[in-house]
């Protein structure tokens, strides 16, 4: 189970999900992003504060969002990550590859 | 259509009453919405076992993974089909059998992907072989596969 709030915001969009992101949720979160990735959405800053679970499937659907922004030059920055999270990025090396921030204002911040 | 319920006894494991000391044994169907109540069962047994809570997310983790790649490959998402589950606490860790019952997968196929190349998909065997100590994997089965993963404590 998961859930997804978007909030638009000037430059693109925040969203929050919240609950664990395995292979049962990650449609749903693939979902939502590649909707706002559809409609060329500048920024996608996401929120994964509350996420306590994230497994490889998730991280695909984070790769593929931000395979997208960059086709269209726009940003993908995830910020606010839990140790387990943290841990499943660094295992996969993708903290070097993904804009990762500690807080919502540092997310924002990088926008300028 | 098939009809529901009603599973035979022979099929079950509540006719079995071999003992479990220090091991629990779940029969889940291959369904990602089942995959959380492993995890749980993998937190609460590596717990007793006693590694610390990031180990116990982390064995969880890879023990999903491998539940995921069942569901995915083995079954090819046919929810339906058994995950069968053995987690072991065993004196120097923890074990986790992982039976199915789906198409042969061979060892080949387990090959983690190489991580320079960023795109999305192919991370679970990485996950697996970089949090576990031991795998073995076995498609010697009359049907389908087993893998047994062991995890060592810290001071061993």
């Amino acid at each position: 189970m998961v859930e997804l709030v978007t909030e638009k915001i000037e430059k693109g969009a925040i969203i929050g999900i919240a609950g664990d992101v395995d292979l049962y949720s990650s449609p749903e979160v693939r979902q939502t992003l590649m909707e706002l990735t559809g409609k060329k959405t500048k920024h996608l800053l996401i929120d994964l504060s509350r996420v306590s679970y994230m497994d490889s499937s998730g991280v695909a659907t984070l790769v593929e969002a931000l395979q997208q922004t960059n086709g269209y030059k726009g940003k993908l920055i995830l910020f606010g990550l839990e140790a387990m999270v943290k841990e499943v990025f660094e295992l996969s090396r993708l903290d070097k590859v993904f804009n990762i921030c500690g807080t919502r204002e540092n997310a924002l911040e990088k926008l300028g | 259509m098939k009809k529901p319920g009603k599973a035979s006894s022979k099929h079950t494991i509540l006719e079995n009453r071999s003992k479990l000391q220090d091991a629990i044994e779940l029969r889940l169907p291959g369904d990602p919405k089942y995959l959380k109540i492993i995890r749980l069962a993998l937190v609460h047994c590596c717990a007793h076992a006693g590694f610390s809570t990031d180990d116990g997310q982390s064995i969880a983790l890879a023990t999903d993974e491998a539940c995921t790649n069942i569901i995915k490959h083995a079954y090819s998402r046919e929810s339906s089909e058994p995950i069968n589950v053995v987690i072991r606490i065993i004196k120097n860790g923890i074990q986790i059998i992982l039976r199915d019952f789906g198409k042969k997968v061979e060892e080949k196929e387990l090959k983690s992907r190489d991580l320079d190349d960023i795109r999305p998909g192919g991370l679970g065997i990485h996950f697996i072989s970089s949090i576990m100590d031991k795998i073995t994997y076995d498609n010697s089965c009359r049907e389908g596969n087993k893998l047994v993963m062991t995890k060592y404590l810290p001071q061993y």
